[in-house]
C-alpha cells in the first residue's frame, strides 16, 4: 500500500506539469483550432529564462550547502521572482510566435498553419541547440532539498510539494480569468465563434494573443517548477514532453480546461504505474513513453471526443 | 513571410554570446601533413566527454609535432562535431573518408557512435583508434578497428567484485539507461559477475536518454531494499538520479563506469553524490611519474582543469597512433594497419599498452570514489584482469599504493584474488 500510494505521488507530481503544459494546448485550441506545436518549447524557453534569471539573482551553482539567504534573497522570494520572471518572459515570447507566425497565416488553412507551428517549434529547439548546445545544464535549487515522512514509508519532498501546490494555485488562477473577468467573457465569446465575437466588437487580435500569452506562462511555471525536481534542463527538453502534455489535452477533450488536468493527471499517473508494475506483467520500465502514445491511439479510436469533451462542451 | 523571419531573427539576437571553435591544424616538420580524422560529440549530450578527448588529442599532436612530427611529417587534425547522433556520425565520418581523405581516424567515447563510424572506417580500410568506447562490439566490427582503453566485461566485472568483496554487498538492483550499448554491455558483465560472486540482483530498471524523471524506478528500487544501486549510464542523467535516489531516502552506495566522469556531474548531483563509486581508467592521485606529468601539462595548458580519463584517453589514443605511423614508416593503410595491431609495452598514461589479437587492450582498472564537496574522484583500489598478474610489490606498482590516497582499502592481490 505504502508503495501505490508513494508511486501515486510520483505519478500525479509529473501529470501536475503535463496538466500545465496541456492547458496551453487545449486553450490555444479552443480558440483558434490549432495545435500550437511550439509549445512544447515555450516550456523549454521558460526553464532557460528561469536559469537566466537565477544567475543574475545571483543563484550561480547547485553546490551543495549554498545558502541562498545569505546571497540577500530569501529562498522564497528567489522562487517567486524566478517563477514570476520565466512566466512573463515565456508569455512575451509566446506572443511573439503568434503575432510573426500564426497571425500572418491565420487566413490560411488549418494545414499552412499546423506546419507553421512545426516549423517554429524546429526553428526555437535549434536556434537554442546552436547557441547554448545541446548539453544539459544544471539548474539551481531554489527551495531546501529535503523531504517529509507522510505516513509508513511514504515520502514527500520540498519540490514535489511546491509543484502540488503551485499548480493548483495556477489553475485555480485560471479558473478565476476564464470565468470572472472580462477577458476570460471575451475569451470564452472567441472559442465558441470567432467571427461572431468580432462583430459583437470583441478584438479578437487581443484576446488570441492573450490566450497565448496565458498558456505560455503556465507552460513556463511547469518548466521551471520541473527544474526545482530534475535540476537539469537542455534546449531539447521540450519535445517529449510538450507531445505528452499534447496527448494529455486530447486524452482529456481537446479545448476543454479541466480535460486537460484530468488527461494530465491521467497520463502522468499510467506512465509511474507501467514503471512500477509493469516488470509483474513483463513490460520493461521503458515502455513508460509508449504508454502516452498507446493511450492517444486507444482515445482516438474510442473516444474521439476526449474523457471530458463533447460537442456541447464550451471550449475555450 | 518576410517579417516572420526578421521577427525570428530579432529572437536569435537575444543568443548572441557563445560561439563556437573550429579546428586549429598545428604545424610542424617540413613535410606533407599526416591528415588524422576527429569525430567527437563536442555540443550534444555528451559534449564533456568529446571537448575532454579533443583536447587530450589536440595536446599529444602539439608535443609530437613540437619534436619534429612522424619522420618529418606534421600531424594534422581534421575535427568534426557530430553532437552525439549516430545517424550524425555516419555522415560526418563518411565526409572525413571521402572529401578529407584522412589516413587515420580517431573517435569516438559513447560505444554506439563508434559503431556507427566503424564500419565506414572498415570499408574504407582505413586504421580506426577509438580512444575510449567499452562495448566489445566495437572492434569486432573488422580488422581495421582498435581501441586503447579496457573494454565492459572487465569493467562491469570490476564492479561486480568492488561491491561484493569490498563493499560486502548482497543485494544489488540495476537502473540502466536503455538505448546504449554501453549501458547494456556493463548491466550482463556486472549481472554475470555479481552473481557469480554469489550476489543477488534483486530489481533491474531502465530509462531513456529522454527521461526527466526516475522517482517511479527509484520508489521500485527502494522497495526491494539494495545494498548497492548500480547505475551504469552517462553524466548527464547520473546527476538527478542520484538527486532523486537521495531525496526519497536512498542512502545505499550508487555504482558506475566511466561513463560518469565528467565535471557537470557535480553541478547535476551536488552531494547527491556522496557514498558512490566508479570504475575509471586512471587515477589522478596516482604518483606515476608519467601520469604526474601528464597531468602537470595538461593542467598548464588548460588553465588548471584537472585532466579526467577522457582526456588521458585521447592523448594515449593519438600517441599510440604517431608510434605505429612512425613503425609503418609511412601512412599506407595496411602497413598502418599491422603497425598499429602489433603495438607492445607501449607507455600510456592510463597504462601499457599492448593490442591483443581482438585489437583490445588488456588494462588494470582504478575504482574511485566521488568527493562531490571538493569535486574530485579519490583513488580507492586497483582491479586487475584476470589474465594479469598483478606487480606483487607494492613498490613497483605505485598505480596500486598511492601514498597520497588514505582512502585505499585493499591491496591489489587481495581485490583480484
Amino acid at each position: 500500500m505504502d508503495y501505490f500510494v508513494q508511486q501515486l505521488i510520483n505519478g500525479l507530481n509529473i501529470g501536475a506539469i503535463y496538466a500545465l503544459i496541456a492547458l496551453g494546448y487545449t486553450m490555444v485550441y479552443g480558440i483558434l483550432r490549432l495545435i500550437n506545436f511550439a509549445h512544447g518549447d515555450v516550456y523549454m524557453v521558460g526553464a532557460f529564462v528561469g536559469l537566466g534569471l537565477t544567475k543574475l539573482l545571483g543563484y550561480t551553482t547547485s553546490i551543495p550547502g549554498y545558502n541562498a539567504d545569505t546571497q540577500g534573497h530569501s529562498l522564497w522570494g528567489g522562487l517567486t521572482l524566478v517563477l514570476i520572471g520565466s512566466m512573463v518572459g515565456a508569455a512575451l515570447v509566446g506572443m511573439a510566435i503568434e503575432r510573426f507566425a500564426y497571425r500572418p497565416v491565420r487566413k490560411y488553412s488549418r494545414m499552412t498553419t499546423l506546419i507553421t507551428a512545426i516549423g517554429v517549434s524546429l526553428l526555437i529547439e535549434y536556434l537554442f541547440v546552436a547557441q547554448l548546445g545541446s548539453a544539459q545544464r544544471s539548474f539551481p535549487s531554489l527551495v531546501k532539498n529535503e523531504a517529509f515522512n507522510l505516513f509508513g514509508d511514504v515520502r514527500i519532498s520540498m519540490p514535489q510539494i511546491i509543484i502540488f501546490v503551485i499548480s493548483i494555485l495556477l489553475m485555480i488562477l485560471l479558473q478565476w480569468i476564464i470565468y470572472k473577468t472580462k477577458i476570460g467573457t471575451a475569451m470564452r465569446a472567441v472559442s465558441f465563434n470567432l467571427n461572431s465575437a468580432k462583430l459583437m466588437g470583441i478584438n479578437t487580435d487581443v484576446v488570441i494573443a492573450f490566450t497565448f500569452a496565458l498558456g505560455s506562462a503556465l507552460a513556463a511555471a511547469g518548466g521551471v517548477l520541473t527544474a526545482q525536481y530534475n535540476p537539469s534542463i537542455d534546449p531539447l527538453m521540450g519535445i517529449i514532453t510538450g507531445l505528452k502534455a499534447f496527448v494529455a489535452a486530447v486524452l482529456g477533450g481537446i479545448g476543454n480546461i479541466p480535460g486537460a488536468v484530468l488527461g494530465g493527471l491521467v497520463i502522468g499517473v499510467a506512465e509511474t504505474m507501467v514503471v512500477a508494475y509493469g516488470s509483474d506483467i513483463g513490460l520493461a520500465s521503458s515502455y513508460r513513453d509508449a504508454v502516452a502514445f498507446t493511450i492517444l491511439i486507444l482515445v482516438l479510436l474510442l473516444r474521439p471526443s476526449g474523457l471530458l469533451g463533447s460537442t456541447v462542451q464550451e471550449k475555450v | 513571410m518576410r517579417r516572420t523571419l526578421i521577427a525570428l531573427g530579432l529572437v536569435a539576437v537575444m543568443f548572441l554570446g557563445l560561439s563556437c571553435e573550429r579546428r586549429g591544424a598545428g604545424t610542424g616538420g617540413g613535410g606533407e601533413p599526416i591528415k588524422v580524422g576527429v569525430y567527437l560529440d563536442l555540443s550534444g549530450q555528451t559534449s564533456s566527454f568529446g571537448q575532454s578527448t579533443k583536447n587530450g588529442i589536440e595536446m599529444a599532436r602539439d608535443e609530437i609535432n613540437k619534436a619534429g612530427g612522424i619522420n618529418g611529417r606534421p600531424v594534422e587534425l581534421i575535427i568534426e562535431d557530430e553532437q552525439g547522433e549516430p545517424g550524425k556520425v555516419t555522415t560526418v565520418v563518411t565526409k572525413l573518408l571521402r572529401q578529407d581523405q584522412v589516413h587515420a581516424l580517431l573517435g569516438e567515447v559513447a560505444s554506439t557512435n563508434s559503431l556507427a563510424a566503424a564500419p565506414k572506417a572498415q570499408e574504407a580500410k582505413i586504421p580506426m583508434i577509438t580512444p575510449s568506447s567499452t562495448n566489445p562490439k566495437d572492434t569486432r566490427v573488422g580488422d581495421y578497428i582498435f581501441r586503447v582503453c579496457f573494454i565492459d566485461p572487465f569493467q562491469g566485472e570490476v564492479m561486480a567484485k568492488f561491491a561484493a568483496n569490498s563493499l560486502k554487498a548482497k543485494r544489488a538492483a540495476i537502473l540502466a539507461d536503455f538505448n546504449s550499448d554501453y549501458s547494456k554491455g556493463l548491466t550482463q558483465f556486472f549481472k554475470q559477475s555479481f552473481t557469480k560472486l554469489g550476489g543477488t540482483i534483486v530489481d533491474e530498471k531502465t530509462y531513456t536518454q529522454s527521461d526527466r524523471d526516475f522517482s517511479s524506478q527509484l520508489t521500485a528500487i527502494r522497495s526491494t531494499n539494495p545494498d548497492v544501486i548500480y547505475i551504469p549510464g552517462y553524466y548527464g542523467q547520473v546527476g538527478v538520479i542520484a538527486k532523486q535516489a537521495r531525496q526519497q531516502g536512498i542512502t545505499v552506495p550508487l555504482l558506475g563506469g566511466d561513463g560518469w566522469d565528467a565535471p557537470q556531474l557535480w553541478d547535476l548531483g551536488g552531494e547527491a553524490m556522496n557514498n558512490s563509486y566508479i570504475s575509471n581508467h586512471y587515477s589522478i592521485d596516482d604518483p606515476k611519474p608519467e601520469i604526474q606529468k601528464f597531468v602537470t601539462d595538461y593542467k598548464a595548458r588548460y588553465g588548471g582543469v584537472a585532466p579526467d580519463a577522457l582526456a588521458a584517453l585521447g592523448y594515449d589514443a593519438m600517441r599510440v597512433l604517431a608510434d605505429a605511423l612512425q613503425r609503418a614508416g609511412g601512412t599506407d593503410s595496411a602497413k598502418l594497419r599491422d603497425a598499429i595491431a602489433q603495438t607492445k609495452n607501449f607507455p600510456g598514461v592510463t597504462g601499457t599498452i599492448t593490442m591483443n589479437a581482438e585489437r583490445n587492450v588488456d588494462k588494470p582498472a582504478a575504482v574511485l570514489e566521488l568527493k562531490p564537496a571538493a569535486r574530485q574522484f579519490g583513488y580507492k583500489e586497483t582491479i586487475y584482469p584476470d589474465n594479469m598478474t598483478p606487480p606483487t610489490t607494492a613498490g613497483a606498482s605505485p598505480a596500486a599504493s598511492p601514498a597520497a590516497s588514505p582512502a585505499a582499502t585493499a591491496s591489489p592481490a587481495a581485490a583480484t584474488q
